[in-house]
């Protein structure tokens, strides 16, 4: 079998004049980093926008030209892959407030010179959608064919559906919901006091200095076991013990479970940065598609998007319920919505390392909405 | 009705029929649509917008991977959320047996349709007739090839059964085709059809 050449990826930015955000506060100027794959068409009608999540940034596919690290969708970007880079052409922002490339609380205030830190504006999920608008009507396109993502990228998603209908052929939201439940949001908030609770965050003026890596691991260790199911960490870690037979009866490793998020926790110190954490888990828990209308279905009369929804089945932190949810909104308006609940082991992590079914979801969907669209 | 020769679609000759009853450009909803194979040739072939429910995953895999906008859930609760009259048809295809409340699945057929199409065995053919009564069990043949206790098929009609509740539902049946094997019968089809096909709308 002839091995295909990696895909070899670099992130560009680009910098606007300034963004008016929901809070009502303005940020100039504000760069947005993205990376592309695939040739945009000369009608500009094959573009698909992918949207991250939550710890996500713009490298979705690929090899970094950086590091030679995978994007975090390579499974499903590519040629021959769901969305196929020979026919389309597929673009990842990094959201603003991350600290990826696009402005965020890591960034420079040009009014101070030093790290805006605490004083970034609050932002919401409709302001990281206004600043991808702006990226889209820079490269000239008047119609994403689609816009798709999981979690935090789907909520994203269905921002794009909702407030630029115009902009947009067709959604494809994944484990994802219109609005944070109370337990999604408490969970943002347990992370978010780790991070506080820890005295080096120092009230966000952290940088140039030790950063509060303790919270930020704790944080991400409870993130991450909401990211699995109970199956999957049974299969996974079970009670094995970590380079040992016996407890060690103290506080050190002794489970392969400790060892993992000990690991993660560490991993995530090193590429993310603790205020970015707090203000997108803000955006995410403010987020509701319904705000401004009477009900979730009145907003679904804005679209006219085809939409294509998956849940999964073992999904407990965007549980199948909100999916449904959405679906049943986009019915009650005679919206055009395929959903399906897929069965999978591996919880909300689901829609990044099982594909294979998924894959061919997006493929079919995609391929009919583009002949459609044509 | 003229006996005469009923071609297949899809390898089914109740689809042929369904296929020549839709008019073209109109909005369908296929309730247990399968792998939505019906509703890819409705659209590719009469230009319908087309919807399926399923409840099984693997086919509303199969479906969508085709194109096709298919809802995962029950056909029983399925269609509750649809607005009025949102389309203009809305078919069950040899599935009416196998619900719970066949006639609350009519009368929302109805509710978000302007007309239902209704094709489903008919318990009344003379096989099933004769099956029971020489054997003395549940019938099984061709058409009823389960065990009781595996059969899929909860309420079993006749054609006339179709025709009482159409009647006492207030229903106009616009059309009616009987089908045994490729064959449209005309005579007594009560006794001779293996499958019918039913076109009905609320009397305005």
């Amino acid at each position: 079998m002839k091995t295909l050449p990696e895909m070899i990826v670099e992130a560009n930015t680009v910098r606007f004049d300034a963004i008016s955000l929901d809070s009502g506060a303005t940020l100039a100027p504000v760069d947005v980093a993205y990376e592309t794959y695939g040739e945009l068409n000369a009608a500009k009608t094959n573009a698909i926008l992918v949207l991250h999540a939550f710890s996500g940034d713009a490298h979705a596919a690929g090899i970094s030209a950086l590091d030679g690290k995978p994007g975090w969708w390579d499974n499903m970007i590519g040629p021959h892959k769901a969305f196929d880079t020979n026919k389309y052409f597929v673009i990842c922002t990094n959201v603003l407030g991350g600290c990826r490339g696009t402005t965020g609380p890591g960034s420079t205030n040009p009014a101070t010179g030093c790290p805006f830190a605490m004083s970034f504006p609050v932002i919401t999920i409709g302001d990281m959608v206004r600043l991808q608008r702006m990226l889209i009507d820079w490269f000239g396109i008047k119609r994403l064919l689609s816009v798709s993502g999981g979690s935090m990228g789907g909520m994203q998603a269905l921002e794009w559906a909702v407030c630029y209908p115009d902009r947009v052929v067709s959604a494809i939201p994944i484990a994802t919901t219109t609005r944070h439940s109370a337990q999604q949001i408490a969970f943002n908030e347990v992370g978010r006091q780790a991070i506080m609770a820890d005295l080096d965050w120092s009230d966000g003026n952290y940088y140039g200095k030790q950063p509060p890596a303790r919270g930020l691991a704790v944080a991400r260790m409870v993130g991450h076991i909401t990211y699995m199911s109970d199956d999957s960490m049974r299969e996974k870690f079970g009670r094995r013990l970590r380079g040992k037979e016996n407890f060690s009866f103290g506080f050190d490793v002794d489970f392969e479970v400790e060892s993992y998020l000990r690991y993660r926790g560490s991993q995530f110190v090193n590429r993310f940065d603790a205020n970015s954490y707090l203000y997108i888990t803000k955006a995410m828990d403010y987020f509701d598609l319904s705000n401004g209308h009477p009900t979730l279905a009145a907003a679904m009369e804005k679209t006219d998007a085809r939409f294509l929804v998956i849940s999964f089945s073992s999904d407990w932190l965007y549980p199948s319920y909100q999916s449904q949810e959405l679906v049943r909104a986009l019915r009650s308006r005679n919206r055009d919505v395929a959903y399906v609940e897929l069965q999978s082991n591996y919880g909300h992590d689901s829609f990044l390392v099982d594909v294979a079914e998924q894959t061919d979801l997006v493929r079919g969907f995609l391929a009919n909405t583009f002949e459609k669209a044509q | 009705m003229k006996a005469g020769f009923v071609g297949e679609l899809l390898g089914r000759s109740d689809y042929a029929i369904i296929g020549e009853i839709v008019e073209p450009n109109t909005k369908v909803l296929d309730l247990g649509c399968g792998e939505g194979e019906l509703l890819e040739w409705l659209a590719a072939n009469k230009g319908v917008e087309a919807r399926g429910v399923e409840l099984a995953g693997a086919k509303v895999r199969k479906a969508i991977g085709r194109g096709v906008s298919v809802y995962q859930c029950d056909i029983d609760e399925g269609l509750a959320d649809y607005p009025d009259q949102a389309f203009d048809y809305v078919i069950l295809s040899q599935t009416l047996q196998e619900t719970r409340h066949p006639r609350t699945v009519l009368r929302e057929m109805l509710r978000v349709g302007r007309r239902a199409i209704v094709a489903f065995p008919n318990f009344g053919h003379w096989r099933v007739r004769l099956s029971m009564l020489f054997s003395g069990r549940a019938p099984q043949t061709s058409l009823f090839p389960y065990e009781w206790y595996e059969s899929p098929n909860i309420h079993f009609l006749t054609v006339h059964d179709f025709e009482a509740l159409a009647a006492l539902e207030n229903l106009v049946v616009e059309r009616r085709y009987f089908l045994a094997g490729h064959r449209k019968v005309g005579v007594m089809p009560n006794l001779t059809a293996e499958v019918a096909v039913f076109l009905v709308r609320r009397a305005s």
